[in-house]
C-alpha cells in the first residue's frame, strides 16, 4: 500500500496530463479523418475511431501497470530485453510467411492469431534501456571517439535488422539517439557535420542536372565546392582569428575563377575540375600556413575539406545506387526536381492542399472535405496531421505543436532532475525519439521532409505504435517517480 | 549531480527542439494564411484516378489457332454521395436482380472490412463482369439512376467449348492476394487455375490510369493536363500453347460418356499435345456473372468435373508399369534378356497369371503377354540379389535403388519444372513407409511388397506420369517435363533415366508385338508401327480401370499417349481404340476408320457423366 501512495505523490502528473491531452486530440482527429456521413458514433468499434478507443484504453491500462513495476527492474533486465528484441527482429526476418506476412513489400509484423505487433517498436524501447544501462555503468564515460564505438554497435544492430525488413523509416528513428549522445558528452561537431553533410547532399542532388555552361560543369557540384571554401574562410576568421589568411584565400579563389573563365573563351575547361583544383590548392595553402607558423589549428579544416569533396563525389552514387527508386522519387519531389502530382508527389501535394485549405480558423470539426474525399492517402495514420490542419486551421495545428513543445520541454526538465545516470540517459532517449518522430512526420506532411512513413506519437491510428510510445513514456515516469523513493 | 559540466547542453537541445517547432509553425503560417494557391487547389485541383484495365493476353494453340480471347464486359460502380431519389425497384428490374441482392451489395460496399477504401465521394464497385446482354436494358435508362456508372472491362471468350482443365479460369481476387500484391484491388480478376493461373503475371498486362479533375463536391471537371499524365494500359502478353486443337477436340469427343482422361505428349520436347479429363464442362460457363452459381454446381457434382483427372487423379498403373519394371530389373542385374521364369497360369503363386501362354516365359513375351508371375520373379530376383543381410540391410539398400531408378522415369514426384499448376505427386513407396507400416526394418520382405512388381498396391501414378513414362521409353532413357507453354525455356532441362540405352530395344520389340499380334491387334493402324501396353488397374470400388499407354511410330516416335477409362474393365477393349484413333489423327492428319471412330465415340461406360 505504501508504495502506491508514494507513486501517487511522486508521479509527474503534468506529463501525464500532456499525454492524455495528446492522445485524446489524436483520437478526435482519427474520428474526423475517417468520418463519413453515414456513420455517427465515435465508439463504433468497426470503424477506425472505435478501435483506436480500444487501443487507447489498453494503452492507459499498460501505462498504469508499468507504474507498479519496481523501478530497479528496468536496470536489471535491460540487456535481457535488448537481447529478446534482437532475437524477435531476426525471427521476423526468417519466420515463415504465416507468422511474418509480407505486407506491401515489407516483412516487419509478427502475427499470432488476432495479435499483430511490430518488433521494431520493442527494439526502440529495448535499445533505449540497453544504452541507459551501458552508459550508466560504473567505469563508462563518453569522452573520446573510442567511447562511441560500443554505443554505435548497440544502435547499428537493430538498424541493420530493420532495414533487412524493408522498414527504412523505423530504422532511421534510431538516429535520434545521437541527440542523447550529445547530451552525454559526444562532441557537438558530429551534429554539425551531419547537418553539413545533409546540406551538401541536397545541393549536389538538387542542382546536379543544371549545367553552369553546356558541358562545362554542373551548378550543384560547383556550389558545394564554393560552400566548402566559404567554410574555410569563416573558420579562418572566427577560429583561426586570422583575417589576412582568409583574404588571401578569397582573392586566390577569385583569381582562379577569373583565369579559368578567360581560358574558357578559347578552350573547353570543365569548371567542376577547376573548383576541385581550388579546394586542393586551398588545402595545400593551409598546410603551408600550418608548417610556416607552426600552427596546429588547421589540421581539422584540411581533413574536413578533403572529406567534404569526397562526400560530394559519392553523393550522386549514394543517391543512384544505395537509395531505392521510390526513395529517389520522394527526394526529387521534395526538392522540386520532379513534378509528379499523381505519384509520389500526390500525397504531399494533397496534404499541403488539405492543410492550406484550413486557413486560420479551419473548416470546423468533421467539416474537412479534402481528407474525407480520400484525396489524402493514409489520412488516419501517417498523414493524420492533415486533418488537424484542415479542420482546425492554423490555430489548431499551432496549438498541437505548442502542446508537443511543452511536452518535450517537460521531458528535458524531468531528465535533468534525475540523480541516476541510467534514468537521465533513458529520459533523453525518450525525448529524442518523440522529437525525431514529430520532426519527420510533421515535416513530411508540411512538405519539408521526404516521405518517410513513421507515425506521429499519440496521434496516428494504430495500436502497435501507441502502445510503444506509451510504454516508453511510462517507464520514464516510473523511473522519475523513484527519485523520491529514498526519502520516503 | 553528475556530469555537471555538460548540463549546458540541455539548453542547446532545447533550442534545437524549439527551432524545429517554430520553423513548422512558420511553415503552417505560409501554407494556411499567406499562400492562397492551396485554397484554390482545394476547390478544384483534386484528382480522380480511374483505372484503365488492360486486355488480357490471348491464348493460341501450337498451330496458332486462336483459343481464348476477350469480349467487352461492364462493371457497375456507384458514388454514394451522388445517388438521388433512386427508384430501387426499377433499378433492380433493369439489372435483373432482386431487392435482397441489391441491399446485400450496398451493404458490402459500405462494409469497411470488405472494402477498406470505402468513401462516399469516390466510385465504388457495385457489380462486376456484366455482359453486353446483361447491360443492354439498363444502358438506355442509366440517366434515371444518378450516382451509378458503367465501367468497361473485358471477359474471357472461348473459340471452342473444350479444354476447361488446361485453360483454367479467371475469378475475383482474394483478400490475401490483394494484401500481398500491390497490383490488385478489390473486385479485380486474376487467373484461379490452369494456364490462366500459372501465367497470370504475363497474361494480365499492366493497368493504366486516367487522371480526371474533380471539385470538392466530387463533380468531374475534365482531364488533368489534357491527359498528358495518363498512363495507357499495357495489354497482356499472348500465349502459345503446345496443344494441338484438332487432337484435343478428337480426344474430348472420344472420351464422351466415359469417365477418364487422355494425355498426349511429343516425346522429344515434352510438349503436351492434348490433355483431356472427363467429366468436363464448357469453360465459358465460368465466365462473368454466372461464374459463382455454375462453380458451386460443379463443386458439388459427385462426378467431380472440376478435378483435372489427367494430372490429379491417381491410379495404380497396372501392367503399363511392367515396361519400366523390365528396364529397371535389367539395369539392376536381376534379369537379362535371356532370363526365363516358370508360369503356371491361374495356379501361379503368390501372384496368379491372368493370361494363358506357354511356360517358361521369356522377358520379351512376359512384357507382351503381361505375365504377372514373371514380373514377380524378376522383381524378387532384383531386390533379393544380395540376400537380406543383417537387419535386412542388403535387401533394403536394393529396394531403395529400385525405387530411385523407378522415380527417374518421372514417377512418384511432381514435375517441378513444369507449368502445370494442378498436379498430384503419385507414389513410389519409400523404405521409410514400409518400415513404419510393417513395424521395423525387418518386418517386410520381397514377398510382402510383391504387388510393386506389377504396378498394383501402393504404387500410384497420374495419367500425366504414365504418358511421360512412355516419352522416357520412346526417347530411350530421358524425358523433358511435360508442359503447356510453347517456349524454349521449358524445353531446356533434360531428365535422364537411370537405365542404360542398351536395355530399351527389347521393350520396344515387346510393345510393338502388342499391336502386331498381342492384345491390341484390333487397334492396329495399317502402315504405322506402333508400340503399346495394355493395363488394367484393380479398383476396390468397382470394375477395374482400363488403361492403355504407348507411343508411335516405333522409329523416331512423334507422340506418346496415356489413356485411362475408369471402371471400363479390360484395357484393350476401351482404351486401346482411343489410343489408336488419336495416333492416327496426329500422325496422318485424318481418320480413315470412320466405323471405329463412331463406335468408340458412342460407347458409354458411365451413364452418370453429364454433358455440360
Ligand atoms: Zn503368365
Amino acid at each position: 500500500m505504501s508504495k502506491n501512495v508514494s507513486i501517487k505523490y511522486a508521479l509527474d502528473w503534468t506529463t501525464v496530463a500532456f499525454y492524455v491531452a495528446l492522445v485524446l486530440m489524436g483520437w478526435i482527429s482519427i474520428y474526423g479523418a475517417s468520418y463519413n456521413f453515414d456513420q455517427s458514433s465515435i465508439f463504433d468499434f468497426s470503424q477506425r475511431a472505435g478501435s483506436q478507443f480500444i487501443w487507447i484504453m489498453t494503452a492507459f491500462a499498460i501505462g498504469g501497470m508499468l507504474l507498479l513495476v519496481d523501478s530497479r527492474m528496468y536496470d536489471f533486465f535491460a540487456y535481457f530485453i535488448y537481447a529478446f528484441a534482437i532475437i524477435l527482429l531476426i525471427f521476423t526476418i526468417v519466420a515463415p510467411n504465416s507468422i511474418a506476412p509480407d505486407i506491401k513489400g515489407s516483412r516487419s509484423w509478427l502475427v499470432f492469431g488476432p495479435v499483430r505487433f511490430q518488433p521494431a517498436e520493442l527494439a526502440k524501447i529495448a535499445t533505449a534501456l540497453a544504452l541507459s544501462k551501458f552508459m550508466s555503468s560504473y567505469n563508462y564515460k563518453l569522452k573520446t571517439w573510442k567511447d562511441l564505438l560500443p554505443l554505435g554497435m548497440f544502435i547499428l544492430l537493430p538498424i541493420g535488422l530493420i532495414i533487412l525488413q524493408h522498414e527504412t523509416g523505423s530504422a532511421l528513428v534510431f538516429l535520434a539517439f545521437l541527440l542523447m549522445f550529445y547530451r552525454e558528452g559526444m562532441n557537438g561537431i558530429v551534429l554539425l557535420l551531419g547537418t553539413f553533410a545533409i546540406v551538401l547532399f541536397v545541393i549536389v542532388i538538387r542542382f546536379s542536372n543544371i549545367p553552369i555552361q553546356v558541358d562545362r560543369g554542373t551548378l550543384g557540384f560547383i556550389a558545394a565546392m564554393l560552400i566548402i571554401l566559404l567554410v574555410q574562410v569563416f573558420y579562418a576568421i572566427f577560429f583561426g582569428r586570422n583575417q589576412k589568411e582568409a583574404i588571401i584565400l578569397l582573392l586566390g579563389s577569385v583569381v582562379v575563377a577569373a583565369i579559368s573563365y578567360v581560358i574558357n573563351i578559347w578552350f573547353r575547361v570543365n569548371y567542376n575540375y577547376i573548383s576541385i583544383f581550388s579546394i586542393v590548392a586551398s588545402c595545400i595553402y593551409w598546410i603551408f600556413v600550418e608548417l610556416l607558423n607552426r600552427y596546429r589549428k588547421y589540421w581539422f579544416l584540411i581533413l574536413f575539406s578533403i572529406g567534404s569533396v569526397l562526400f560530394c563525389f559519392s553523393a550522386d552514387y549514394l543517391f543512384e545506387k544505395v537509395l531505392q527508386p521510390h526513395q529517389q522519387v520522394r527526394i526529387k519531389v521534395l526538392l522540386n526536381m520532379e513534378d509528379d502530382p499523381t505519384g509520389a508527389g500526390y500525397n504531399v501535394n494533397q496534404s499541403k492542399i488539405a492543410i492550406g485549405s484550413g486557413g486560420f480558423w479551419g473548416k470546423g470539426f468533421l467539416n474537412g472535405t479534402q481528407t474525407k474525399l480520400k484525396y489524402v492517402p493514409e489520412q488516419d495514420t501517417d498523414f493524420i496531421f492533415c486533418t488537424v490542419g484542415e479542420e482546425h486551421g492554423f490555430w489548431g495545428s499551432t496549438l498541437v505543436l505548442a502542446l508537443y513543445w511543452l511536452f518535450l520541454m517537460r521531458l528535458l526538465k524531468i531528465a535533468e532532475r534525475q540523480r541516476e545516470t541510467f534514468n537521465r540517459v533513458f529520459a533523453y532517449c525518450v525525448a529524442s525519439i518523440f522529437f525525431f518522430h514529430l520532426t519527420i512526420n510533421v515535416g513530411m506532411v508540411l512538405g519539408i521532409m521526404p516521405v518517410i512513413g513513421i507515425p506521429l506519437p499519440f496521434f496516428s491510428y494504430g495500436g502497435s505504435s501507441l502502445w510503444g510510445f506509451t510504454i516508453l513514456l511510462f517507464i520514464l515516469l516510473r523511473l522519475d517517480a523513484s527519485r523520491l523513493e529514498r526519502m520516503w | 549531480m553528475i556530469n555537471d559540466t555538460l548540463q549546458g547542453r540541455r539548453t542547446v537541445i532545447a533550442i534545437i527542439m524549439s527551432a524545429v517547432i517554430v520553423l513548422y509553425i512558420l511553415r503552417l503560417f505560409t501554407i494556411q494564411i499567406i499562400d492562397t494557391r492551396y485554397k484554390e487547389g482545394a476547390d478544384s485541383n483534386a484528382f480522380l484516378k480511374k483505372t484503365q484495365f488492360p486486355p488480357r493476353g490471348l491464348i493460341y494453340d501450337r498451330k496458332h489457332t486462336l483459343l481464348v480471347y476477350n469480349k467487352p464486359a461492364y462493371d457497375i460502380a456507384l458514388i454514394m454521395r451522388e445517388i438521388r431519389g433512386l427508384d430501387t425497384l426499377a433499378f433492380c428490374k433493369a439489372l435483373n436482380i432482386d431487392k435482397a441482392e441489391f441491399i446485400q451489395r450496398i451493404e458490402d460496399v459500405k462494409d469497411r472490412r470488405k472494402n477498406p477504401g470505402y468513401s462516399t465521394y469516390t466510385p465504388q464497385l457495385f457489380m462486376s463482369q456484366l455482359s453486353i446482354e446483361d447491360i443492354a436494358t439498363i444502358q438506355q435508362s442509366m440517366y434515371k439512376f444518378p450516382g451509378f456508372y458503367i465501367q468497361n472491362r473485358t471477359l474471357r471468350e472461348y473459340a471452342y467449348p473444350i479444354g476447361a482443365h488446361v485453360l483454367g479460369s479467371i475469378g475475383e481476387v482474394s483478400q490475401r492476394k490483394i494484401d500481398n500484391d500491390d497490383y490488385y484491388n478489390r473486385g479485380d480478376y486474376a487467373g484461379r487455375d490452369g494456364i490462366e493461373y500459372t501465367y497470370e503475371e504475363s497474361l494480365r498486362g499492366e493497368k493504366g490510369v486516367e487522371i480526371l479533375l474533380r471539385d470538392a463536391k466530387g463533380r468531374i471537371k475534365g482531364k488533368f493536363e489534357n491527359g498528358k499524365k495518363d498512363i495507357a494500359p499495357k495489354a497482356g502478353k499472348n500465349l502459345t500453347l503446345t496443344l494441338d486443337i484438332q487432337l484435343q477436340l478428337l480426344a474430348e469427343e472420344l472420351l464422351k460418356g466415359k469417365m477418364g482422361s487422355v494425355v498426349a505428349i511429343e516425346p522429344t520436347t515434352g510438349e503436351i499435345l492434348a490433355m483431356v479429363s472427363n467429366p468436363s464442362f464448357n469453360p465459358a460457363i465460368l465466365v462473368g456473372r454466372q461464374r459463382s452459381k455454375n462453380y458451386n454446381a460443379l463443386l458439388h457434382d459427385p462426378t467431380k468435373p472440376l478435378m483435372n483427372r489427367a494430372t490429379q487423379a491417381l491410379y495404380p498403373p497396372g501392367s503399363s508399369f511392367k515396361t519400366a519394371e523390365a528396364l529397371v530389373c535389367q539395369q539392376m542385374g536381376g534379369i537379362n534378356e535371356h532370363t526365363y521364369f516358370q508360369c503356371n497360369g491361374k495356379n501361379s503363386s503368390p501372384i496368379r497369371c491372368t493370361h494363358s501362354h506357354g511356360s517358361p516365359v521369356s522377358l520379351l513375351s512376359a512384357v507382351e503377354e503381361s505375365c504377372n508371375p514373371y514380373f514377380w520373379n524378376a522383381f524378387r530376383a532384383t531386390i533379393e540379389k544380395d540376400g537380406y543381410g543383417s537387419r535386412n540391410i542388403n535387401f533394403r539398400t536394393r529396394y531403395d535403388e529400385w525405387a530411385d531408378r523407378m522415380k527417374s522415369f518421372g514417377l512418384g514426384e511432381k514435375f517441378t519444372d513444369s507449368d502445370i499448376y494442378e498436379q498430384s505427386r503419385g507414389y513410389i513407396p519409400t523404405q521409410k513407409y514400409y518400415n513404419k507400416l510393417y513395424r521395423g526394418e525387418t518386418g517386410w520382405r520381397a514377398i510382402t511388397i510383391r504387388s510393386n512388381a506389377i504396378g498394383q498396391g501402393e504404387v500410384l501414378s497420374t495419367p500425366l506420369q504414365m504418358a511421360n513414362l512412355m516419352c522416357a521409353i520412346a526417347n530411350e532413357g530421358y524425358y523433358i517435363s511435360p508442359h503447356l507453354n510453347r517456349c524454349d525455356s521449358l524445353r531446356k532441362k533434360i531428365h535422364y533415366c537411370k537405365v542404360d540405352k542398351k536395355y530399351f530395344p527389347i521393350v520396344f520389340e515387346a510393345m510393338w508385338r502388342v499391336f502386331d499380334s498381342g492384345t491390341a491387334v484390333a487397334s492396329k493402324i495399317p502402315g504405322i508401327d506402333m508400340c503399346g501396353k495394355t493395363g488394367t488397374a484393380d479398383n476396390s470400388h468397382g470394375k477395374p480401370h482400363s488403361i492403355f499407354v504407348g507411343f508411335a511410330p516405333r522409329v523416331h516416335p512423334k507422340i506418346a499417349i496415356a489413356v485411362v477409362v475408369e471402371n471400363a474393365g479390360f484395357g484393350s477393349m476401351f482404351a486401346a481404340p482411343i489410343f489408336s484413333l488419336l495416333a492416327e489423327q496426329y500422325l496422318t492428319g485424318k481418320i480413315k476408320r470412320p466405323e471405329l471412330l463412331e463406335r468408340t465415340k458412342n460407347t458409354v461406360t458411365n451413364a452418370y457423366v453429364q454433358e455440360r
